[in-house]
């Protein structure tokens, strides 16, 4: 039997993806990838993959699976809770370091709390074929790999490697800073379609992320944005941070699986150093947003690239029974995360 | 068609041409967008990951962290100044013959845009094939191309009540605009006629059939030879023309 994950049950939306699908766009075909490039990158860190290796992107709730493989290393980056049953006992395990498990290992990947998304790498990677140059799942076209779908029971993600690599199991020195205080955005493409009014308005006022959000996007509810003259133009591009606002007044905040062109003005970009947090934003939480010019929005990136890179080369060999990282993510230690429900940031993440 | 640089945030900008649906913008547009891509292959532009060509606007996608970065937008910029002055058909531009059947059922507002435009049934489907298209832009959906060059006196609103399935090869019309559904999808657009060519597949190297800045011609074809090419797979493909 070739090396598997075996899903017992599906989460709410388990799919693949990598870095995203570059060099289509020409032909309406969106990006996808990771919505948190952040937790991707880590979870590939913690078992040794390439930074822009494929892995599971679970939504709000994980799947159930079962180890068909001699031992696999995997790891899970992102506030859920895992649990293990082995030998006829269970226990819970932590995210953000790499484990190891041996074949008929159950690993139940629960609740998403406190974001969106979670993410989970396996050593070596998926044994998986690209489709049109990347693993990453667009599931309204059906384009990627397993048929361009999320995850199902019953799926089996077959595995690169049947044993897992030698060497420690490593956890993250602490937890990543996804930054606080408002969502930076830079003005347009299309600022001047809006009033002086609209684009103060977006500056101060809160939005809550609304119910019908999902990889195309956010949904935001709150003050509406007037546009001078009609809120449709002809059609320009897109990307993931895209503000548009169409007749309602209403902001969408587009992500990873976005529509490659769209009619509608778009007042301003969630700069990219900010798009980890958005693409974590869940169905209530409040976004307030800040206006930055280029130059601060590349000193984020470049904050941010430094962030990263100190946690993949600060990767530390678990000692059991030292950190305990399960209690690290329940406890308020972390500095710069804010639950978007409390802004004040009294109630920090999980 | 003095262009602008519009900001599309750190991770992007936009290169505008004009605000309307027009030939010659689009062709400026379709122009920068080779001449960028013709820099990429010559192992330039590093930091560019990817080209979105619109109606009216390219928008350039980067990685801030190149190298490359920090100079992309007056590089880009320099290009579209010269853009004007080039052909944007051609390169690696086609010219497709893509087959049609104008049955009424396989386009049932054939009937109905023939009344509003005082045409007989006949003389719109003749009038529709007679034309040829350019195609300005891909979106909506993946291989979904939005052409232009349909005769000012076949232009009709879109319809007031969209469809909440329009079949896959459907050949539409809007305003100045004609397509073909590449899926079945939700549509507010004309339906003319069907035809029997894949506009999509997952083939790494031509996803979508149509590409910015390609030429299409519709040739009608018969019911029975619709059918035909419905059941076999290998007729129901579209015609590359010669000097494309």
């Amino acid at each position: 039997m070739s090396p598997a994950l075996y899903l017992l049950s599906s989460g709410l939306h388990d799919t693949v993806q990598d870095g995203g699908r570059l060099g289509y766009r020409h032909l309406g075909i969106p990006p996808s990838g990771a919505l948190d490039a952040i937790g991707h990158r880590l979870a590939n860190a913690l078992v040794g993959n390439p930074s822009q290796e494929a892995v599971l992107e679970i939504l709000r709730l994980g799947p159930r699976m079962v180890v068909e493989a001699q031992s696999v290393r995997l790891a899970v980056v992102g506030p859920i809770r895992l649990t293990l049953t082995q030998d006829g006992s269970r226990r819970g395990l932590a995210p953000g370091r790499s484990y190891t498990l041996r074949r008929g290992d159950e690993l139940a990947l629960g609740a998403v709390a406190g974001a969106s998304c979670a993410y989970l790498a396996v050593a070596g990677g998926f044994a998986l074929s690209p489709v049109l140059g990347s693993l990453s799942t667009y599931v309204r076209a059906g384009i990627g790999p397993l048929g361009g779908r999320a995850l199902a029971e019953g799926d089996r993600l077959p595995l690169k490697r049947d044993t897992a690599p030698s060497g420690a199991e490593c956890e993250l020195p602490c937890l990543p800073d996804y930054g606080a205080g408002p969502i930076r955005v830079m003005a347009g493409p299309q600022r001047e379609r809006f009033t002086e009014t609209a684009w103060r308005t977006l500056l101060s006022e809160a939005y809550g992320v609304g119910g019908q959000s999902d990889r195309m996007g956010l949904r935001l509810n709150g003050a509406r944005l007037e546009h001078v003259g009609k809120a449709d133009i002809v059609s320009d591009g897109l990307v993931a941070g895209s503000i548009q606002v169409p007749g309602d007044g209403l902001p969408i905040v587009l992500l990873a699986d976005h529509q490659t062109v769209g009619g509608y003005a778009k007042i301003a970009t969630v700069i990219t150093a900010d798009l980890p947090r958005l693409g974590r934003a869940m169905p209530g939480d409040v976004l307030h947003f800040s206006a930055v010019g280029r130059q601060e929005a590349l000193d984020a990136r470049h904050g941010q690239e430094r962030m990263v890179t100190e946690l993949v080369q600060g990767l530390v060999p678990v000692r059991e029974g030292g950190i305990d990282l399960e209690a690290l993510y329940g406890a308020p230690l972390v500095s710069g995360m804010v639950n978007a429900l409390d802004p004040d940031g009294a109630e920090p993440l999980p | 068609m003095i262009p602008l640089l519009l900001e599309a945030g750190d991770g992007a900008f936009t290169i505008q041409f004009g605000d309307g649906i027009d030939a010659a913008v689009n062709a400026c547009v379709n122009a920068l967008a080779r001449m960028v891509d013709d820099a990429r292959r010559a192992g330039r532009f590093a930091c560019i990951r990817d080209l979105v060509p619109t109606f009216r606007s390219l928008l350039v996608v980067i990685d801030p962290l190149a190298e490359d970065a920090a100079g992309i937008r007056e590089a880009v910029m320099a290009l579209a100044e010269r853009a004007r002055e080039t052909d944007g058909v051609g390169g690696r531009s086609r010219r497709w013959v893509v087959p049609v059947c104008y049955d009424p059922e396989l386009g049932p507002d054939l009937e109905g845009c023939a009344t509003q435009l005082g045409l007989t049934p006949q003389a719109l489907a003749a009038a529709h094939a007679e034309a040829e298209y350019g195609v300005y832009m891909l979106g909506f959906m993946p291989g979904f191309a939005y052409m232009g060059g349909l005769p000012s006196r076949l232009h009709l609103p879109r319809r007031a009540t969209p469809r909440t399935l329009v079949p896959a090869g459907s050949v539409a019309v809007a305003e100045s605009l004609c397509a073909i559904y590449p899926w079945d999808s939700p549509g507010g657009w004309h339906l003319l006629g069907r035809t029997p060519v894949p506009l999509f597949s997952l083939d790494a190297d031509r996803p979508s059939l149509l590409a910015p800045g390609d030429r299409v011609r519709f040739r009608p074809m018969t019911r029975r030879e619709f059918d035909a090419a419905r059941a076999d797979p290998l007729l129901a493909r579209a015609e590359e023309a010669a000097g494309g």
